[in-house]
C-alpha cells in the first residue's frame, strides 16, 4: 500500500510528451499535477507544496531538453534539483561555544525523539569531537522520563544530571550548569519534556530555560512520519523559541517524510541529524539529495538513470526493451545484462536505487551475492548457442554436460532456468504495464533471482 | 435524522448533554477555547462567506482535508459523492452543503461497517488486550489510561509490561500502574517479552483479574524481525486463552500523516489489529488518515487521547470528529481571510 512516487505517477503524463525537445507551458502544468500529488502523499504540507509547484513551473517552461534525457527525466531532475536545493546544504557541523560548557537544548512534540537523540548526540559529541558531554534530565513530567535518560547514560557511559520531578525544570538546568563548570563538563544537553506547541504555559517554560543563558543550540526533534501538521509544529516552536536545527528521527522508517521540506520552507533552519534507529548510535549526518529523493519516491533514480546512461547506449536499450516484448530475449541477452549491471557497481545498491524495489518484500534482506553473478556466466558460457537462445530444448543430458563444464550443479542449472523464465514473464509483465500506461507492476522472483 | 440535526439537537438538549458536547467539542479544539455560542457564531459566519457552493467551495473544501491528512484517495471521494449529492438535491447555497458534507464523511467512514466503538471483552473470565504501534505514539500512556478506565467500570485490571527493549520503558508503565492503583507484571530490562506475556497471563488468572493489558515496545512496521516478535507474543497470548487477544489496539499518532495507513495494514496483518486509538488530539493536528484505514482495512477507531493525564482517554465520536475535520479548517480559513 505504499504509495507511488513520482516517477511511477508521471509515467502517463509522459508518454504524451514522449520525444518533444522543447518542454511547453501546457505539459508543465499537466505534469505539476503529478508533482502536486506526489508530495502531498509524501505529506509535504499543502501550502508549501503549492509554492513549491509554482516556483518549479516557472523554471521548467520552455526549458530545452538535456539530450541525454527524456523530457520526463528532465522535468524530474529539475523537480529534484529544486527540492534539494531547498532541503539546504548538508550541515551537521555543532556551533560550540567559545565560553564553554556549550549549551544544546532538545525540544519538541511528545513521543518525537528527544530524549534518545539526547543520548545519540551525546555519544556523537564524545566520539567525534572529543567531547566531555553532561546529559541533563529536565523532563519532570512524563513518567520515568528521567529513569530513561539515566539508562541510557548508564549504556553510554556518560554522566547524566539529575535532580528528581519535584524541582522546577528551571533550576534543574541552573544547578545542571553550575555543576557542568566545577566538573569541566565541555558541552550540556538539556533533555526537556515533549509538549504541544500550543501549550503557554510549557512554552514559556522553555523560554525561561532558555533564558538561564543562551543555548549554542536549539534543536528541533520532529519525527519523520509527521503529516500536514508539521508546519504548525514548527512554526510555533520556531516562533517562540527560535530553534537553530532540527533533527528528523525514525527515518529508518519507510515514511516519503515530506515534513522534512514543510518544516525547512517554514523555519529556514537546517535539518542537521537524522535518526536511524533505536540504538544509540543511529545519528547520521542529513543529506539533501538523499532526502530530495526519497520524498519523491524514487530511489536514488536520478544517480541511477545517470549510471545508466553512462552504460547503456539509447539503441542498445531499445532493443532490449523489444526483445522483453517480443519475448525473444535469450542468454545471451542476459550475459550482456549481467555485464553491464557489473560495470554499473555493486548490485545491491543499484537494486536499492530502483523505484518501487523498495516495495518487494523480503528485498531489504536480500544480499546480492557477486560470485553468484559468476556462476551464472559460468554457466550460461557452458551453453550452445542453439541452447542459448531456445532454452528450451535443454533436457537432462544437457544440463548434465553444462554443469560439468561450468563447474556448478545441474540444481544451479535448473535454477538458473527457472528464474531465466521466472524474468522473462516478469519482463513481458512489465513491458506490457508500461505500454499500456499502467502504474502497478508486480516483479515476481526478482529477489530469488539473487538469492 | 440528518447529522446537522443531531448536532443542533445536542448542542441546545438538555444542560447536561450540552455541557457533554461542549467539553469534548473544546478538548478536540484545545488552545481556541470557545464557548458554546462563540461556536455556532463561527458556523454562521463561514455559511455566511461561502453563499454558493460553487468550484471554489468545493477547492477550498478538498484543501481543508487534505490538510487534515485524510489523503487524496479519500478527498477524492468525499468530492465525488458531494458533487453528487449537491446536484441531485439541487443544493445552491452553503446553508444545506454542512449536513451533507458531514453525512458524506461519515458514511465513507462507516461504509457499511458496524460501528462498534466498545471493547469486545468477555463477561466470564479473563480478557487480553494487547497495545501495539510504532515507537512513541502513546502505547503505554493509553495503556495506562484505559485501565483507569476500566477500574472505573469495576474491573480489576492487571498490566503486563511487554517493552523490555526501550530504556526506562518498565519503570513507565510501573509508575502508571502505581497511579491507577493496577498490579503490573513484570520480568528485567532485556528478557523475552513472550515469556513476559506468558506470565502476566498465568498471573492475571491466579488473581482473577478480568482484564490484562500488555504493553509493548514500538516498533517500525517495516522491521521484519520486530513484527516477526510480535506475532510471536500474539501467539503465545492466543495459546493461553482461547480468544485471545480479545482486543488488539494499534496506537496511532494524530500528527501522522500518509504512513499511518501503511502501519495499520502491517500491523494488522501481523496481530489482527482490531481497533485503533488516536492519540494526541490535544494538539492541532486531525489524523484525518484513520478515514481510509476505516475505508480500506475496516478498522475503527475506538478511543482518542487527548492530553497525557489519567482521564484523557475518550470513547471515539465519528460525527462530531468528522464534523471537526472540516469545520474548524473552514473557521481557520475564514480567520485568515479577516487577518487580511
Ligand atoms: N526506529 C526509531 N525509533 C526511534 C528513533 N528515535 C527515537 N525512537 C524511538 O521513539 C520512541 C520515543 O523516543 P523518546 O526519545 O522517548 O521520545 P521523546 O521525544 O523523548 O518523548 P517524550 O519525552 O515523551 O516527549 C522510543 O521508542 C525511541 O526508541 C529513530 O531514529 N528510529
Ligand atoms: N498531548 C498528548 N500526549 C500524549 C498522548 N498520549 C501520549 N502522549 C505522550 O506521548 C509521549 C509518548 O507516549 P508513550 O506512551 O511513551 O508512547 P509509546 O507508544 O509507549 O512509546 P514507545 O514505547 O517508546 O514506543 C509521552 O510523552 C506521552 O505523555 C495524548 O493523547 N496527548
Ligand atoms: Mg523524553
Ligand atoms: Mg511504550
Amino acid at each position: 500500500m505504499a504509495f507511488e512516487g513520482l516517477a511511477e505517477r508521471l509515467q502517463g503524463t509522459l508518454q504524451k510528451i514522449k520525444g518533444k525537445g522543447k518542454i511547453s507551458e501546457a505539459d508543465v502544468k499537466e505534469m505539476m499535477k503529478d508533482v502536486r500529488r506526489a508530495l502531498i502523499e509524501a505529506d509535504v504540507n499543502l501550502k508549501v507544496v503549492k509554492e513549491f509547484v509554482k516556483n518549479v513551473s516557472e523554471r521548467a517552461v520552455g526549458q530545452e531538453v538535456m539530450k541525454s534525457l527524456t523530457p520526463g527525466q528532465h522535468v524530474i531532475k529539475i523537480v529534484k534539483d529544486e527540492l534539494t536545493e531547498l532541503m539546504g546544504g548538508e550541515q551537521s557541523q555543532i556551533s560550540f561555544s567559545t565560553r564553554p560548557p556549550t549549551v544544546i537544548m532538545m525540544v519538541g512534540l511528545q513521543g518525537a525523539g528527544k530524549t534518545t537523540t539526547t543520548g545519540k548526540l551525546a555519544s556523537v559529541l564524545r566520539k567525534k569531537y572529543n567531547k566531555k558531554p553532561l546529559l541533563v534530565a529536565a523532563d519532570i513530567y512524563r513518567p520515568a522520563a528521567v529513569k530513561q535518560l539515566e539508562t541510557l547514560g548508564k549504556q553510554l557511559s556518560l554522566p547524566v544530571f539529575a535532580l528528581g520531578t519535584d524541582i522546577s525544570p528551571v533550576e534543574i538546568v541552573k544547578q545542571a550548569l553550575e555543576h557542568a563548570k566545577e566538573e569541566h563538563h565541555d558541552v550540556v544537553i538539556v533533555d526537556t519534556a515533549g509538549r504541544l506547541h500550543i501549550d503557554e504555559t510549557l512554552m514559556q517554560e522553555l523560554k525561561d530555560i532558555r533564558g538561564i543563558k543562551e543555548p549554542d543550540e536549539i534543536f528541533l526533534v520532529v519525527d519523520a512520519m509527521t503529516g500536514q501538521d508539521a508546519v504548525n509544529v514548527a512554526n510555533n516552536f520556531n516562533e517562540t523559541i527560535g530553534i537553530t536545527g532540527v533533527v528528523l528521527t525514525k527515518l529508518d522508517g519507510d515514511t516519503r517524510g515530506g515534513a522534512a521540506l514543510s518544516i525547512r520552507s517554514v523555519t529556514q533552519k537546517p535539518i542537521k541529524f537524522v535518526g536511524m534507529g533505536e540504538k544509540m548510535d543511529a545519528l547520521e549526518a542529513f543529506h539533501p539529495e538523499r532526502m530530495a529523493s526519497r520524498i519523491l519516491g524514487m530511489g536514488d533514480m536520478m544517480s541511477l538513470i545517470e549510471k545508466a546512461q553512462a552504460n547503456v547506449d539509447e539503441e542498445k536499450a531499445k532493443e532490449l526493451e523489444e526483445k522483453f516484448r517480443t519475448q525473444s530475449f535469450t542468454f545471451d541477452d542476459f550475459l550482456d545484462q549481467i555485464s553491464q549491471v557489473k560495470q554499473m557497481g555493486p548490485l545491491d545498491e543499484i537494486l536499492k536505487m530502483l523505484p518501487g524495489a523498495g516495495k518487494i518484500k523480503g528485498l531489504e534482506n536480500a544480499k546480492v551475492d557477486e560470485k553468484q553473478m559468476d556462476r551464472v556466466e559460468a554457466i550460461i558460457y557452458s551453453m550452445t548457442t542453439q541452447e542459448k537462445t531456445t532454452p528450451d530444448i535443454i533436457n537432462g543430458p544437457r544440463k548434465k554436460r553444462i554443469a560439468k563444464g561450468s563447474g556448478t550443479s545441474i540444481q544451479d542449472v535448473n535454477r538458473l532456468l527457472k528464474q531465466f523464465d521466472d524474468m522473462k514473464k516478469m519482463m513481458k509483465q512489465m513491458t506490457n504495464m508500461q505500454q499500456k500506461g499502467k502504474k502497478k507492476m508486480k516483479m515476481p522472483g526478482l529477489d530469488s533471482l539473487f538469492k | 435524522m440528518s447529522f446537522f440535526k443531531k448536532l443542533k439537537e445536542k448542542m441546545l438538549g438538555t444542560t447536561e448533554e450540552v455541557q457533554e458536547t461542549v467539553t469534548i467539542t473544546n478538548k478536540f479544539k484545545e488552545g481556541l477555547a470557545k464557548t458554546r455560542n462563540q461556536f455556532t457564531s463561527k458556523v454562521n459566519d463561514l455559511v455566511a462567506k461561502y453563499r454558493k457552493v460553487d468550484e471554489d467551495f468545493f477547492e477550498e473544501l478538498e484543501e481543508i482535508l487534505l490538510q487534515a491528512d485524510v489523503g487524496f484517495e479519500t478527498v477524492d471521494e468525499l468530492m465525488e459523492a458531494l458533487r453528487f449529492e449537491v446536484q441531485r438535491k439541487n443544493i445552491k447555497d452553503t446553508a444545506g452543503i454542512q449536513s451533507v458534507i458531514s453525512e458524506k464523511l461519515v458514511e465513507i467512514y462507516e461504509a457499511g461497517d458496524e460501528n462498534i466503538t466498545e471493547l469486545q471483552l468477555e463477561n466470564e473470565g479473563l480478557s487480553v488486550v494487547l497495545f501495539v504501534g510504532v515507537n512513541g505514539v502513546g502505547k503505554t500512556t493509553t495503556i495506562g489510561k484505559l485501565a483507569h478506565r476500566l477500574k472505573g467500570e469495576g474491573k480489576k485490571v492487571m498490566l503486563a509490561a511487554g517493552d523490555t527493549f526501550r530504556a526506562g520503558a518498565i519503570d513507565q508503565l510501573q509508575v502508571w500502574g502505581d497511579r491507577v492503583g493496577v498490579e503490573v507484571i513484570k520480568q528485567a530490562e532485556g528478557s523475552d517479552p513472550a515469556a513476559v506475556m506468558y506470565d502476566a497471563i498465568r498471573a492475571a488468572k491466579t488473581r482473577n483479574a478480568d482484564v490484562l493489558i500488555c504493553d509493548t515496545a514500538g516498533r517500525l512496521q517495516n522491521k521484519v524481525n520486530l513484527m516477526n516478535e510480535l506475532e510471536k507474543i500474539h501467539r503465545v497470548i492466543s495459546r493461553e486463552i482461547p480468544n485471545a487477544p480479545h482486543e488488539v489496539l494499534l496506537a496511532l499518532d494524530a500528527t501522522t500523516g500518509q504512513n499511518a495507513l501503511v502501519q495499520a495494514q502491517t500491523f494488522k496483518e501481523a496481530t489482527n489489529v482490531t481497533g485503533i486509538v488516536l492519540t494526541k488530539l490535544d494538539g492541532t493536528a486531525k489524523g484525518g488518515i484513520v478515514l481510509a484505514i476505516r475505508t480500506k482495512l475496516h478498522i475503527p477507531v475506538k478511543f482518542v487521547g487527548l492530553g497525557e493525564q489519567m482521564d484523557d482517554l475518550q470513547p471515539f465520536d465519528a460525527e462530531k470528529y468528522v464534523y471537526g475535520l472540516f469545520a474548524e479548517g473552514l473557521e481557520h480559513e475564514s480567520e485568515n481571510e479577516e487577518d487580511k
